[in-house]
């Protein structure tokens, strides 16, 4: 039985967590006051509040422009186009290949199975860094250097196989009861898998597109490796860009990582429905 | 709607043999419960009759149609599981509509027959919700509703009361055989539940070890059981059992086991009477009496006395086996108590293949 806590419990647990939620929020604020102070080097404080504030470094990472082939772009729109379409191409590909790959491994039997899968575990304990040599090489070879496709390719061959664990455990969590029943209902096991087992994992798959859409959206070095032309550069390589060898733009990494936050942001906020998983719950007994 | 024949019906699991030839023939219109314990192959059988598994050999019909190889879809069956497998995504009307969709079947036909489901069951007031939002019996009720909105030739039932609380599956109990009496549809139910199954069946099978053991109408079954299996399996509280042997004192037929000596009625068990042979005693709780003088008696000491209400059921020993008596309720019976009980009928098996020696 839930007992309602005391008023000091209460007060407690609340010291506790705000304490908590400052510990992590605490570097955000710093970011967030060196993005709209006006100083070049903001001095140290206990409450980071901007100094001088200026909308100038925002306004100049947002703004900038480049003459490429004599013909003025926006740079950060393309780079966040980029980003986005790279993001959003991994997070699809990713989840298309993983799906029916994930359904096999949980409803079936079949030669290779087992070793199927050690082999796309053993592919999880390399670092990402370990194929940059060899993926630029293939990529060169392909003609897919500085493109958006061979970022694709090389970050859907990183997200496919975590993705096939995640919908691989999601797919054995709906009852075969489900399939069986739309089958004796009068579906093929396709339109089974399509009308039934879709809809049920529809959270376990918005979680699993959101993880592929976040790890290509952060990824760093395969993009630093891959791309050189400034138009092509997704948003990590264009926020590491402003900290040089001699010189670091802090302000402007700044206020870069608050925008380049935004669309991540707002994706969360419209994937939160989703990621209450549940969907499932009352289709069997219990 | 469609008879049932099953013919020499072989599954195998790897190397465990679940079906071993099973034989079943349901005529159209009856309801047939499988009964058997757990790994008897009795949810196997259903689901080779769903399509759901595939037959090593034997043969299925529907009717004249030869469905052994055919994919589910296409066997016209419908079937309520024993998690009830609603769709969570969908609502109740979208539940029960699901199947008449997949067969093209037209708008206002669906309307229709999902209302007709609907009324039969009681379901007007749900079509909306979805599954996550019925409680348990409701389930149950869209899962059959989902099973009778289509014409299927075969309905088939996986212990669908198995998750019901006990007031509730006694209530459904008699409302799937009220729907299938309304229906009059061809129905296989699979349970362990002997009660559901003796309440249920037109036609019961028992099934032991991936066989049928013994088929019939369920009161034929229990009054007659063929094996010592189907006695020990039909009945609450079960079958008593005594090990002995079968004499021959003067003129009549007795069974002996240490100082109980029984009566053997020649005519019920001819054919089977041999002297020396090693039976065991079989005696339903209710074939007993206690004897209100003038007739010969065993004597029976009361060890645990249960009162139930309608029925008392007093335990203690004859011959060294356990045996329960059930005596009137408004009796007064005391623990150390001793009855002298009468057997009003008894049964006989063969001790080592436990086959009945009841003549046929």
């Amino acid at each position: 039985m839930n007992k309602k806590p005391s008023f000091f419990e209460s007060a407690a647990s609340h010291v506790v967590l705000v304490l908590a939620v400052s510990f992590a929020l605490y570097p955000v604020l710093w970011v967030v006051a060196l993005a709209f102070s006006g100083t070049q080097t903001p001095s140290p404080r206990v409450i980071p509040v901007p100094e001088a504030p200026t909308l100038a470094h925002l306004s100049a990472v947002v703004g900038a422009t480049r003459k490429v082939d004599g013909v003025d772009i926006w740079l950060f729109g393309r780079q966040l186009a980029n980003s986005l379409v790279v993001s959003l191409a991994t997070a699809l590909v990713g989840v298309l290949i993983a799906i029916p790959t994930a359904y096999a491994l949980a409803r079936f039997r079949f030669a290779g199975k087992e070793s199927g899968v050690r082999a796309l575990l053993a592919t999880q304990m390399f670092p990402a860094v370990a194929s940059a040599i060899p993926l630029y090489m293939i990529l060169n070879y392909l003609g897919l250097l500085n493109s958006r496709t061979g970022l694709v390719v090389c970050y859907a061959s990183t997200s496919v196989p975590f993705s096939i664990f995640q919908l691989r455990a999601a797919f054995e969590a709906i009852p075969v009861d489900l399939e069986e029943a739309a089958m004796v209902d009068g579906a093929t096991r396709f339109s089974a898998f399509v009308r039934v087992v879709l809809p049920a994992a529809r959270p376990a798959i918005a979680v699993t597109a959101l993880f592929a859409f976040m790890g290509a959206y952060n990824e760093f070095i395969l993009a630093a490796t891959l791309l050189d032309k400034e138009e092509m550069f997704t948003l990590p390589v264009m926020l590491q860009r402003f900290i040089g060898e001699y010189d670091a733009q802090w302000e402007k990494f700044a206020a870069g990582a608050l925008v380049v936050s935004l669309p991540v942001m707002a994706l969360f906020y419209v994937a939160q429905r989703h990621l209450v998983a549940g969907l499932t719950a009352g289709g069997v007994k219990g | 709607m469609a008879s049932v024949t099953v013919t020499a019906l072989k599954k195998k699991f790897g190397q465990t043999e679940v079906l071993k030839g099973v034989d079943v023939r349901v005529p159209e219109g009856h309801f047939a419960v499988l009964v058997g314990p757990s790994g008897c192959g009795k949810s196997t059988l259903l689901r080779l009759l769903a399509g759901l598994e595939e037959a090593d050999t034997g043969k299925i019909e529907l009717g004249d149609r030869d469905v052994t190889r055919l994919e589910p879809r296409d066997r016209n069956i419908a079937m309520v599981f024993q998690s009830y497998a609603l769709y969570p995504h969908l609502t109740v009307r979208e539940n029960l509509a699901f199947g008449l969709k997949l067969r093209k079947t037209d708008a206002a036909e669906i309307e229709k027959q999902v209302k007709r489901a609907s009324d039969m069951l009681g379901l007007g007031a749900l079509l909306d919700r979805l599954p996550k939002q019925l409680s348990g019996g409701q389930r149950q009720r869209v899962a059959m509703g989902r099973a009778i909105v289509r014409k299927a030739d075969l309905y088939l039932y996986d212990e669908p009361l198995s998750n019901l609380d006990a007031a509730l599956r006694a209530q459904v109990r008699v409302d799937i055989r009220k729907l299938h009496d309304e229906l009059g549809a061809t129905s296989v139910y699979v349970t362990h539940d002997q009660v559901e199954a003796m309440t249920l069946a037109d036609v019961i099978f028992v099934l032991n070890k991936g066989q049928v053991e013994q088929s019939g109408a369920p009161l034929e079954i229990f009054d007659k059981p063929a094996t010592k299996f189907v006695a020990a399996f039909l009945g609450s509280p079960a079958m008593n059992f005594v090990d002995g042997a079968l004499e021959r004192a003067e003129s009549a037929w007795v069974f002996r086991a240490h100082d109980l000596v029984v009566p053997v009625d020649e005519a019920t068990f001819a054919g089977g009477l041999e002297p020396g042979r090693k039976v065991t005693l079989g005696v339903r709780p209710h074939e007993v009496e206690v004897a209100e003088g003038g007739e010969e008696t065993t004597k029976f000491v009361v060890t645990v006395v249960e009162a139930l209400g309608p029925e008392t059921y007093a335990h203690g020993e004859i011959a060294g086996a356990p045996f329960i008596a059930r005596v009137d309720a408004r009796r007064s019976i005391k623990k150390g108590e001793t009855l002298p009980l009468v057997f009003r009928s008894i049964h006989l098996f063969d001790a080592a293949t436990g086959t009945s020696l009841r003549a046929r």
